[in-house]
């Protein structure tokens, strides 16, 4: 079991003939995920490795069935290629898409309301289930399969994390990057909830930025509510404040959203947070440990 | 990205906000002129980005042309240092010239995206003038807003709403829910990231007029407002985020002695804070990007060595897409082009990690191999 994809999914990649969109989908394909096919305004009707291509993602839905979609679609039109995957119905849109006005997010997430679509990003790695679906950019062979949930704001970190855990023998259900983008489609808390109500994952190790108050919102929602372990690590300790690090989100304004009350909430909820970004999987590693949980959770 | 007081000024004045009368000077002489078209009085404003001028003496009130004179004199070419500059200041080269305002009360309007909600959120309180962060830590209940819908925009009751919570006389009332609505078209047309009056003030003559003015734009946005990256003032901006910014990277400095260059934000942030964990300095936060080619690894590399404060390097790449032999190849060329003579860490992991250490071996560099970040993170601090 897994959450969000696993290999029954059948995705679409929009802008699929782009040299973003090529590349990944080739990638996607070479690790076993479910590829049918692809949209490309102006080249319907051609074949991109073997796949076909169509002109409008509603006509994609139609001949292939597919279920979910990725986006490689420039930032100027990546708006709209979100709101055409929602019009399609399909159930899953991941957006790796950076740089996407915040304005025209803010009316994407108007218009999701009410429709059946989640969407996981924008400017995001993807989603893994590992050896089962890759959607996105992540390097597939650092994942193992297993029973750790990994959900991040980070696209590297995320990397980061699930290599220190396949190292360490402790494979992952399912990773999800949600994005480093101020509006995003879905939360930390969004997938808290997935992992908590997934029978295969045993633990979650939650990779929050500066920025915000997801991690804060996040950690109450933990103490409330989750069932299993969380361990935590926030990036931007050493961050001044006013200044956009990278990520259109990771940035302390007026004095909120700094690493160090998201910390201190997240410690004050009960969830161990790793010192260094190096000790992300030893410190879940140690907590297992501890909870008498490692031997299930071993690959 | 930011810009001055006076271009915000200009920008909400063509959506009908209300400002005062005023015009930018360079030079003395330019202000001179300016307050002569204004009756001879007014009031000389130091034009920098950062807030807090006020306080740190860069708003002065000058009832003459000698004043206005004097005033423009001694802050052009100062160094104002605010609670926003730092310890360094920033030097001041523009001057705002504006017409004397009679204040009877001063106000605060502000909008910005509410991230929880997604929505840009309008704000208003009658303490105006003071940081409104001090106000929504110590009195929250002091601070009022309205969510907007985007399909609707903000509304006229919502205007009216935030106006009569002011407690506004009544005649104001309309002024401001109409100079409300103003702000929010110019917010949404130029796609702002944040924009402050702080403080609107209701004049004597029963006016609603932003007294200051802060605009901030989403830099996603640029590409669609030619019209507003022509305002940016690269006087502004430190030299290596402009060099960096031409190459795509996204480039901070910092005050350390460390300098770093790392793949992906959150990695990069997640760098400094180790390097601070073991008790250095980070000199700067770089993202060469997923996708970086050979070209832009080398410019990174030259910025970084540019800054005379950097001691040290560490170089920390988890390579996904971007392959550690490119980064290789990056590090060896940039080292041998400027010639370094400094201490450089390198930890590689992930795509081609086996190519690209072989590349670094074989390139005759002084240069020291970490297995994790905190490994690299330890052995840069002691040699720096």
């Amino acid at each position: 079991m897994s959450i969000l994809v696993n290999k029954e999914t059948r995705v679409i990649t929009q802008g699929i003939t782009g040299s973003a969109g090529l590349f990944h989908t080739q990638q996607a394909l070479a690790y076993g995920t479910k590829v049918v096919g692809g949209t490309s305004p102006g080249k319907g009707g051609t074949k991109v490795e073997g796949l076909p291509v169509f002109n409008t993602v509603e006509e994609a839905v139609r001949e292939t069935g597919a279920n979910a979609s990725v986006i490689y679609v420039p930032p100027a039109f990546a708006a709209d290629a979100i709101m055409e995957a929602v019009a399609a119905g399909l159930d899953l849109v991941v957006c790796i898409t950076e740089g996407i006005p915040i304005l025209d997010m803010v009316k994407v997430k108007r218009y999701m309301e009410g429709k059946k679509t989640r969407l996981i990003g924008p400017n995001c790695p993807g989603v893994i289930t590992p050896n089962e679906c890759k959607i996105g950019i992540m390097p597939g062979y650092i994942h193992t399969p297993g029973k750790i949930g990994v959900v991040s704001r980070s696209g590297t970190l995320t990397y980061e994390a699930v290599y220190q855990l396949t190292q360490l023998g402790l494979g992952q259900s399912t990773a999800v990057g949600i994005g480093g983008d101020p509006v995003n489609g879905t939360n930390f808390v969004d997938v808290l909830k997935m992992f908590n109500d997934d029978p295969d994952t045993e633990a979650v190790i939650m990779i929050g930025e500066i920025g915000g108050s997801a991690e804060e919102d996040a950690a109450e929602w933990i103490k409330a509510n989750m069932k299993k372990p969380v361990v935590g690590f926030i990036a931007g300790a050493t961050a001044p404040p006013g200044r956009r690090m990278g990520h259109a989100g990771a940035i302390v304004s007026g004095g909120s959203g700094t690493a160090q009350s998201k910390i201190e909430k997240m410690k004050e909820c009960g969830i161990r947070v790793a010192p260094t970004p190096s000790e992300m999987g030893s410190t879940l590693y140690q907590v297992l440990e501890e909870r008498g949980l490692l031997e299930r959770c071993k690959s | 990205m930011n810009i001055h007081e006076y271009q915000a000024k200009a920008i909400l004045a063509e959506f009908g906000v209300k400002v005062p009368r005023g015009k930018v000077a360079f030079t003395v002489e330019e202000a001179v002129e300016a307050a002569k078209e204004l009756g001879g009085k007014a009031v000389v404003k130091a034009q920098i980005h950062a807030g807090g001028r006020g306080k740190a003496g860069g708003v002065k009130v000058s009832k003459s042309l000698e004043e206005v004179e004097a005033n423009a004199r001694e802050l052009l070419g100062k160094c104002l240092v605010t609670h926003q500059t730092g310890p360094q200041g920033r030097i001041v080269r523009r001057l705002l010239i504006e017409e004397l305002t009679n204040i009877q009360k001063e106000y605060y309007i502000g909008l910005v995206l509410d991230r929880s909600q997604g929505r840009l959120v309008m704000m208003a309180s009658q303490e105006g003038g003071v940081e409104i962060e001090e106000v929504a830590a110590t009195h929250p209940e002091k601070i009022f807003r309205e969510t907007i819908d985007p399909l609707t925009g903000l509304t006229p009751f919502q205007a009216n709403n935030l106006a009569y919570k002011l407690e506004l006389p009544q005649d104001a009332v309309k002024k401001a829910a109409q100079f409300m609505m103003a702000l929010y078209n110019a917010y949404v047309a130029k796609d702002c990231s944040i924009a402050e009056i702080n403080p609107l003030v209701l004049t004597a003559e029963g006016d609603i007029i932003a007294l200051d003015a802060k605009l901030n734009f989403d830099d996603n946005a640029l590409y669609r407002h030619p019209e507003i990256v022509n305002l940016r003032d690269e006087d502004e901006e430190d030299p290596k985020e402009i060099e960096a910014s031409k190459y795509g990277l996204s480039y901070i400095a910092l005050d350390g002695n460390i300098g770093c260059m790392v793949n992906g934000a959150g990695l990069a942030m997640a760098t400094m804070d180790t390097i601070k964990y073991y008790g250095g300095e980070p000199a700067n936060f770089l993202d060469v990007g997923g996708g970086a080619s050979e070209e832009k690894v080398t410019a990174a590399f030259k910025i970084i060595l540019s800054d005379p404060k950097v001691k040290g390097i560490l170089v920390n790449i988890f390579g996904g897409i971007m392959k550690c032999d490119v980064i290789a190849n990056g590090v060896v060329a940039a080292a041998k082009q400027v010639g370094l003579d400094k201490p450089l860490v390198v930890r590689l992991e992930g795509t081609n990690v086996e190519a690209g250490k072989k590349i670094l071996n074989e390139s005759g560099l002084k240069l020291v191999a970490a297995d994790s970040l905190a490994d690299a993170a330890q052995k840069i601090v002691a040699l720096v």
